[in-house]
């Protein structure tokens, strides 16, 4: 990157102001204006580490640390030795895994969809495609649930109504209370929130491309899918690859929101990935084996973030932290 | 110049037009479906009649739901959060991502790279809420505002952004003997109001959006946010049919009489309805936003 040389000044003119503030060297001027602001972040994202330490004893919220009998590794031996809790663990990792998979997977579905969409030479259909498939993204989960909630409804939702009337079914069938195809309707309505807003970043790459590529693939003969395969697909491959590394850092942190808002009593064994179940457990009370699942989580996503990070700086020799 | 469209061109376009069209009406018949089922007769949405177009219109769900204790105030905590919550974190952030750009700050590089360790890397939602526990964050309308005053991606926008801006603006200033705040305030403000904007609606959408924080922290009704609330009326029938019988306008015709599903529904209008009139006029900032955070990666 360049950047022009900004202005060093070693100090202040003479007269120039009061107090001891002034006088100071431009780097501690800036460090103690920008100091508030780390200590905010200190507090926020750093602190809470130190929450770790509750893994290795028997805590149960309202009794103070210091009462607290020390455990040692108990609750992390517990995963292995205690046979049902394993196989919990191992559900979980189950669905987190396919989750993020499945996540993986279907990456390229903004891509086809930004493909398809410069495909269509109505300027305004494509704008008014791309206005309308945003919209969703800006929805909170617990939006998107009561709007599946409404239409899938057993008793009158508009999905049930019309199966029934076209004879598909005799009765309304609860869609969102159901074990089957759980991780399918989950990514189905991820990508019903975030297609169009995926392609934003892929419809600017391919608004980036040169217009003589094409015009010179033309007066070739080219066709349209050769234009797409050799010249749009290159051109957009790389924003493609920083997006994959970055889902790559981010494999087990599924996040919460959408399954917390879809969760119920009918489909929590598929549903349930890992930062769910960390909540959950937490929710049941086990403070110290919740806090042993979320240490050892974050000590995988270190280790997955660098794998990504050194993977971003060999294929595009740009780190991405 | 265009060349002469062949059947197998026609047939692409056509399958390409139908489909973005299916996908796009997708996207909005929720929406549609919703609105239009609580404008029209109860006893007709409950007995799944209203599809395509309203029937037999009305507004009595919205007069009642309103009347409903507890979803105003959570109305109010929501405006709260949003309005106090984005003001903090768009001055936090255009302030600290100017001082960013600042090469000669102590230590620049390690604290920038803190920052941004954290977009990937957190300690666990178990420690998280110890740690606000202790910290008193706990009931405390300060849990919904203080948190997010540092999110790093905003920062990495502004600072992105002002790196773009020619320096010599700035230079001058600089030899004209101002400092670092006066230089913020009256150079560096004007230039990147556009970043702000940006930042602005993305902070208002995502403030106004978050549910989870509540479930978390907040036991108390009194800190439900209209989220929350909603999440509790989809999940809870029973604190849902105490409502109704609470709120019920006993006069009420029985088209107009509030069922549990036109309560739902219009609960869900209003939280959306916010998101849906703003989404116009801001949608151009949005992709603006979404196109500087991805040349950083």
């Amino acid at each position: 990157m360049t950047e022009p040389s900004i202005l060093v000044h070693a100090s202040k003119p003479k007269g120039y102001g009061r107090g001891s503030f002034r006088k100071l060297p431009n780097k501690y001027k800036l460090f103690l204006m920008a100091f508030p602001f780390l200590v905010t972040t200190f507090i926020f994202f750093y602190l809470p580490i130190s929450g770790w330490i509750y893994a290795f004893y028997d805590f149960t919220p309202g009794i103070p640390l210091s009462d607290t009998p020390y455990v040692g590794l108990k609750w992390f031996k517990s995963i292995a030795q205690n046979h049902t809790q394993m196989e919990e663990v191992l559900r979980v990792m189950k669905n987190t895994v396919a989750m993020s998979a499945l996540g993986i997977v279907t990456s390229v579905f903004p891509v086809i969809f930004a493909i398809l969409l410069s495909e269509i030479r109505t300027p305004w259909y494509r704008k008014f495609v791309q206005t309308l498939t945003t919209i969703p993204n800006f929805i909170s989960w617990i939006l998107v649930y009561a709007l599946a909630f409404t239409l899938f409804s057993v008793d009158n939702g508009v999905v049930n109504t019309i199966l029934i009337k076209l004879g598909f079914i005799d009765e309304g069938i609860n869609f969102l209370a159901t074990n089957s195809n759980v991780w399918l309707t989950m990514i189905a309505w991820y990508w019903w929130k975030s297609l169009g807003w995926g392609a934003i970043l892929y419809l600017a790459a391919i608004t980036g491309i040169d217009q003589e590529l094409y015009e010179a693939a033309d007066v070739d003969g080219a066709s349209r899918f050769r234009k797409i395969w050799h010249i749009t697909v290159p051109g957009i491959i790389p924003t493609f690859f920083v997006l994959l590394i970055l889902s790559i850092g981010n494999f087990i942190n599924n996040g919460v929101d959408q399954y917390f808002a879809f969760q119920n009593a009918m489909n929590k064994d598929s549903i349930e990935v890992l930062d769910l179940y960390v909540y959950n457990i937490a929710f049941a009370n086990n403070f110290p084996f919740a806090t042993a699942v979320s240490m050892l989580k974050s000590l995988i996503s270190i280790f997955l973030l660098f794998t990504a990070n050194s993977m971003s700086k060999l294929i595009r020799g740009e780190s991405i932290i | 110049m265009r060349k002469k469209k062949s059947p197998k061109d026609v047939a692409f376009h056509a399958i390409n037009y139908a489909l973005f069209g299916i996908f796009t009406l997708s996207c909005i018949y929720p929406f549609y479906y919703l609105f239009i089922n609580t404008i029209s007769s109860n006893d007709l949405s409950a007995a799944g009649y209203i599809t395509f177009y309203p029937r037999e219109i009305h507004f009595d769900n919205y007069v009642n739901v309103l009347k409903i204790s507890g979803l105003a105030h959570a109305a109010y905590v929501s405006l709260y959060r949003t309005v106090v919550g984005t003001l903090l974190t768009v001055g936090a952030s255009a302030f600290l991502g100017y001082l960013f750009t600042k090469k000669e700050m102590w230590l620049r590089r390690l604290w920038y790279r803190m920052l941004i360790v954290t977009m990937y890397f957190s300690a666990g939602l178990i420690p998280w809420y110890i740690t606000m526990n202790n910290l008193g964050l706990t009931n405390n309308y300060l849990a919904y505002v203080l948190p997010t005053i540092i999110t790093p991606f905003n920062i990495i926008l502004v600072k992105t952004f002002i790196e773009g801006i020619p320096p010599s603006l700035e230079e001058s200033a600089e030899i004209d003997g101002a400092g670092y705040t006066k230089i913020f305030r009256s150079i560096i403000v004007p230039l990147i109001t556009p970043i702000l904007a940006t930042i602005t609606i993305f902070s208002a959408v995502n403030q106004w959006n978050s549910f989870i924080d509540t479930a978390f922290l907040m036991t108390d009704t009194k800190y439900y946010t209209l989220q929350f609330l909603l999440w509790r009326y989809l999940n809870e029938s029973s604190s849902l049919a105490a409502l109704i019988r609470n709120s019920q306008d006993m006069a009420a015709s029985v088209q107009h009489m509030q069922t549990p599903g036109s309560v739902r529904m219009t609960v869900t209008m209003i939280v959306v309805l916010p998101i849906l009139i703003i989404y116009p006029f801001f949608q151009r900032f949005f992709v603006k936003g979404i196109l500087i955070g991805a040349v950083k990666g």
